[in-house]
């Protein structure tokens, strides 16, 4: 009994060390060496594998950034410029401070500024509709309100309004990792700056046709104009293809812009209310249809 | 009696025109025609804004290999080349002409005489159908002129001509055999030329006996053509299908029928070619049958090409009140129009209005797994493997189970108990697919 014992741990532990010192040469011959700042970099980012940054998930964009000796091109849009400052003092690096950004939907096409015209009632998917053809309202350029947008954010940050059937981007949640404009088959989210208390103007259509049969289909299109044009102070409003869009660059937020608007294309989000209660700027005004 | 061996439906026929005389619509008022209007390249416009144009005059010239010729089918004044709302409500470039009186090209034969005596040249003949602007009537507008140019080293060793019209409502196929009979066999026999094949099959389903019977006595003096009397059964239309019905060949994945010797034109393109050729006139009309069940008087038209399709519903009696959709083409393949002043197209074989309640589908349910999908898909594939890799974006998968083999007949989608949307997501996932393929090649 004791024999079988004693003969068990000793086998047992003959092959423990066996095993120990093949495995040792092993790992030895098999040996990957990787820069420990990988995964000290790896660390600081948020780890949402949302590929924002353009890369696979957060390891492959540590990976990158240890590689990298200029950081200037790459940016983590999640972690925002505090990350990314931490992962440059890890690297010795220099990181300029980037202006946070968010989604923004440019189509006001809601039920009632874009009544629907015909019934779809294929598969729950834009791009499959887009394909199809200009969807319910008409506009072959406007939002189609079936949430291709919303199944590809990763951070619950878009869900599309009960009442409008527009994507509604929400402040606090967007983190800007563009899945949502790669969704979109009619490319009408795009990432703008935040702005400061999250203000912002932009043009809110995408329709490249005439005023005419632009406006057919949506009383809030925009009809190319030019108005906008000739009122911006700081040139930074283009027209092309009968479509005007703000450069949020050059953009100062003065406003002047949105009131010459004939069709109310443009939009004003989280401004005061101008005239009406000039003593209480704290009231934001939430996608103001017409401004 | 022959069919193809795999999968299959059987919708209700409902053919409400078949007994119906071809009759010539009038003119319209104004026509809008479409510059591309086949499969490839979009034409390029030869006339401009404010021309007088004659019946049968080159208004579009197509330039590369898949493209085709388009010519004006009435005679007026061009009021614009502009962008107008095609099927889809998507804006493409288009022509449009106010009708002035009905004058014709002098080239063109207009006399009712059956000219059967062919003295073109295989080459002779391939050019006037490019000339022409002939294109593949069945509905996929697909050039004929490249279908019948071989690549160097391949033979074509049977003609198939498809008359098999397995979509329900539709007639105008069936009523072009019956009346246009000798036509159609001067034009099979042209196609046999241009080809230099040997052997013509004239694809038929037994649900046209008149049709098979007039053919069979026509054909008594050709030997060499033979019709073939088929099962009913959904989709033998399709090429492949067609091909494995009437010789037993199965087209291999990814292959054109002329990797098995065959090559299919529709009974309504040999119409176009016999006039092409023999008479030298332009695509420029073709049958179209407008029906529905509450339509008035269910008809087969004679119509020029860029009438407004509410020009054909006003002439069938005018739309029933409870229209719930207005369809371009079949039930089964075709496709619903957002606009009544969409012109008819070469491509154009049906206009179907169906009534409020039928037009409607149901909200999908959860997928049962009962495998119908799979049983009725014609080409062997399973529907619901490829819509659920489509809905999921997993298009490399997607490939792998050969999601471009799908002919997007609808079986699938018809037949489902759960009332799923299973062709909307293969349609995208092919799409997709296919720009991934494409890319593929490009790197």
């Amino acid at each position: 009994m004791n024999e079988t014992l004693v003969f068990a741990v000793i086998s047992l532990s003959a092959i423990g060390v066996i095993s120990a010192v093949i495995l040792y040469f092993v790992a030895q011959k098999f040996k990957i060496i990787e820069d420990p700042r990988i995964d000290l970099v790896s660390e600081k980012l948020p780890g949402a594998n949302c590929g924002g940054c353009g890369l696979a998930g957060c390891r492959a964009f540590a990976e990158q950034l240890v590689k990298s000796s200029d950081l200037s091109a790459l940016n983590c849009p999640v972690g925002g410029s505090e990350v990314m400052k931490e992962v440059a003092s890890i690297l010795g690096l220099e990181v300029e401070e980037k202006e946070p950004l968010i989604a923004v939907v440019r189509c006001n096409g809601s039920r009632v500024n874009a009544p629907q015209k015909m019934i779809y009632d294929g598969a729950e998917s834009c791009a499959f509709a887009h394909a199809l053809g200009t969807g319910e309202s008409g506009c072959p350029t406007g939002c189609l309100g079936l949430g291709d947008c919303v199944v590809s954010c990763n951070f619950d940050a878009i869900y599309i309004s009960p009442e409008t059937g527009l994507p509604v981007v929400s402040d606090e949640n967007c983190v800007a990792c563009g899945a949502c404009v790669k969704a979109c088959p009619r490319n009408i989210i795009e990432l703008r700056k935040k702005g400061k208390k999250d203000r912002r103007i932009y043009v809110s259509c995408v329709n490249t046709e005439k005023g005419g049969p632009a406006r057919k289909n949506c009383q809030v299109a925009c009809i190319g104009c030019g108005k906008c044009v000739k009122e911006c102070p700081f040139d930074a409003i283009t027209l092309v293809n009968n479509l005007a869009y703000i450069d949020y660059d050059k953009c100062r937020l003065c406003r002047k812009c949105a009131p010459v608007c004939p069709t109310g294309a443009i939009l004003e989000i989280n401004f005061p209310l101008k005239k009406e209660k000039p003593a209480d700027p704290g009231i934001a005004v939430e996608n103001p249809t017409v401004v | 009696m022959r069919t193809f061996k795999i999968g299959g439906v059987h919708p209700p026929e409902l053919k409400l025109s078949a007994d119906r005389e071809i009759e010539l619509l009038p003119l319209p008022a104004k026509v809008i025609i479409p510059l591309s209007q086949s499969l490839g390249a979009p034409s390029r416009a030869a006339i401009q804004k404010g021309d007088l144009v004659k019946v049968g005059q080159l208004i579009a010239k197509g330039e590369s290999f898949i493209s085709s010729n388009v010519h004006s089918s009435v005679s007026g004044k061009v009021t614009r080349i502009d962008d107008v709302m095609d099927s889809s409500g998507y804006r493409r470039p288009a022509v449009l002409i106010d009708v002035e009186g009905d004058e014709w090209e002098e080239s063109i034969d207009r006399s009712p005489d059956l000219k059967s005596e062919i003295t073109a040249s295989s080459e002779e003949i391939i050019r006037k159908i490019y000339d022409m602007g002939v294109v593949g009537l069945g509905g996929a507008t697909f050039p004929s002129h490249v279908k019948l140019r071989l690549p160097e080293g391949k033979k074509a060793e049977y003609l198939l001509i498809n008359g098999v019209e397995c979509e329900p409502y539709l007639t105008a196929d069936h009523r072009v055999m019956l009346e246009q009979g000798e036509e159609v066999i001067t034009g099979i026999r042209l196609l046999m030329r241009a080809l230099a094949v040997e052997k013509a099959f004239i694809g038929i389903e037994n649900n046209k006996p008149d049709a098979i019977h007039h053919l069979q006595q026509l054909c008594i003096p050709f030997p060499e053509i033979e019709v073939v009397p088929l099962k009913v059964k959904y989709p033998q239309g399709g090429e492949k299908q067609l091909i494995k019905a009437v010789t037993g060949r199965e087209t291999p994945s990814g292959k054109l029928p002329l990797e098995v010797g065959c090559v299919v034109q529709n009974v309504g393109t040999a119409l176009a070619v016999y006039e092409a050729v023999q008479k030298n006139k332009p695509l420029i009309d073709r049958v179209v049958t407008v029906t529905g069940k509450k339509l008035d008087r269910p008809s087969n038209l004679r119509v020029r090409i860029g009438t407004p399709v509410g020009n054909l519903i006003e002439y069938a009696g005018g739309l029933p009140e409870d229209t719930g959709k207005v369809i371009s083409g079949g039930p089964m393949m075709g496709k619903a129009l957002s606009s009544l002043d969409v012109p008819v197209v070469k491509g154009t074989s049906g206009i179907l209005l169906m009534p409020g309640i039928e037009s409607k589908r149901a909200a999908p349910l959860n997928c049962i797994r009962c495998g119908r999908c799979v049983t009725v898909c014609p080409m062997g594939l399973e529907p619901i493997l490829l819509a659920q890799l489509s809905e999921n974006f997993l298009f490399e998968k997607a490939e792998k189970e050969r999601i471009m083999d799908c002919i997007e007949c609808g079986s699938c989608q018809y037949t489902c108990p759960a009332g799923r949307p299973l062709l909307d997501y293969i349609r995208l996932g092919k799409n997709k697919t296919g720009i991934m393929i494409r890319n593929r090649g490009k790197k």
